[in-house]
């Protein structure tokens, strides 16, 4: 049985479990500090959205090296 | 791509779309094509809605005055007064309203029904915004503390000799190699990911409502579920153009409060 694919779409995958926890915990912790408190909820919910991007930053660099070509040791 | 999809007439969005062929001036230097006339207009957009925004100002402001105001404001409250202070937040500031506009103009055009492909999705553009904030960065550092910014960057305070040797090559990488290409694919990604997923549920849609049903095939049903789907992440994309342009012109705030910052 022949199974083809693309060898790449594993890694991202991979790549996407570290950015979800990541994102989550950032979420988490600031949902936390508005609970304690709700007075600073837009100074917090500007860094939490600072803190989204930069961690997704990784997740995204995953997706841009799958779009590289790199040479096959065996031949295209 | 399965044999079955291809067979049938599905043509899922690729990475060719952000390459399309060239509409003026073709096989020169300058050649211009779809992608590049749509940035070129978004410069003239934006430039006359902040031209014909900020004329004939009254001190008891009209409608159009206000939504003006209240995006300029937002911009020199919430980004760069709060983080360089008052005196460089307004030295810096148009550098940092250009980074906020000129990324959220180019982000929406993503969105817009005819246009539908963001200007900041080929590398061209956010390569370019990043150099300029690299650029920015290392300018307010010399200038506020000549050498000693190198010293602060580099040479962390109250560390061990010995631990220069591994710190400082660590360091200088991070400072200054790895923000300007992590500024440039954060926002080139997320516009190429956004426009992939958006264009492949459209088109999935347009398969399953248009070629399956007609012909008889009940799984057509689902397209009503792509359509749902395609409104919802349609509202995200505009989410996530507004946020991308946001992250971008705060990090440059605060790349240029680390540089300039006295003290570790």
């Amino acid at each position: 049985m022949h199974i083809v694919g693309y060898l790449g779409a594993i890694g991202f995958g991979l790549a996407a479990i570290g950015s979800g926890v990541g994102v989550g915990y950032v979420i988490g912790k600031t949902i936390e500090s508005v609970a304690r408190q709700p007075e600073l909820q837009g100074r917090l919910q500007s860094l939490m959205f600072l803190g989204i991007a930069l961690v997704e930053a990784l997740c995204f660099i995953a997706i841009a090296i799958g779009f590289i070509p790199f040479p096959s040791p065996t031949g295209p | 791509m399965p044999a079955a999809a291809a067979a049938s007439g599905f043509e899922p969005p690729t990475i060719q779309d952000f390459f399309p062929g060239p509409i003026l001036f073709a096989g020169t230097p300058f050649e211009m094509n779809r992608i590049m006339l749509i940035r070129v207009a978004v410069v003239v957009v934006l430039c006359l809605w902040l031209w014909l925004g900020t004329r004939r100002m009254k001190l008891v402001p009209g409608r159009r005055q206000v939504v003006t105001e209240y995006v300029l404001g937002f911009v020199r409250n919430n980004i760069a007064v709060e983080t360089l202070g008052e005196v460089d937040g307004r030295r810096y500031l148009p550098i940092i309203m250009t980074m906020f506009f000129l990324p959220l103009g180019m982000n929406l055009t993503g969105v817009v029904p005819f246009v539908g492909i963001a200007g900041t999705s080929v590398i061209g553009l956010p390569l370019v915004m990043a150099i300029i904030a690299w650029i920015t960065f290392i300018y307010a550092g010399f200038r506020k503390l000549g050498w000693t910014f190198l010293k602060n960057a580099l040479f962390i305070p109250g560390v061990p000799w010995f631990l220069y040797f591994l710190l400082t090559p660590l360091e200088f990488l991070s400072t200054f190699i790895v923000r300007p290409i992590t500024l440039t694919l954060r926002l080139l990604m997320n516009m190429v990911a956004g426009h992939l997923l958006i264009a492949l549920v459209y088109a999935a849609s347009q398969f399953f409502l248009f070629t399956l049903l007609p012909s008889g095939n009940l799984f057509g049903v689902l397209g009503v579920g792509t359509v749902v789907f395609g409104v919802i992440y349609l509202a995200f994309e505009i989410f996530v153009a507004l946020l991308q342009a946001y992250v971008f012109s705060f990090l440059t705030a605060i790349y240029v409060q680390l540089s300039i910052a006295e003290t570790h």
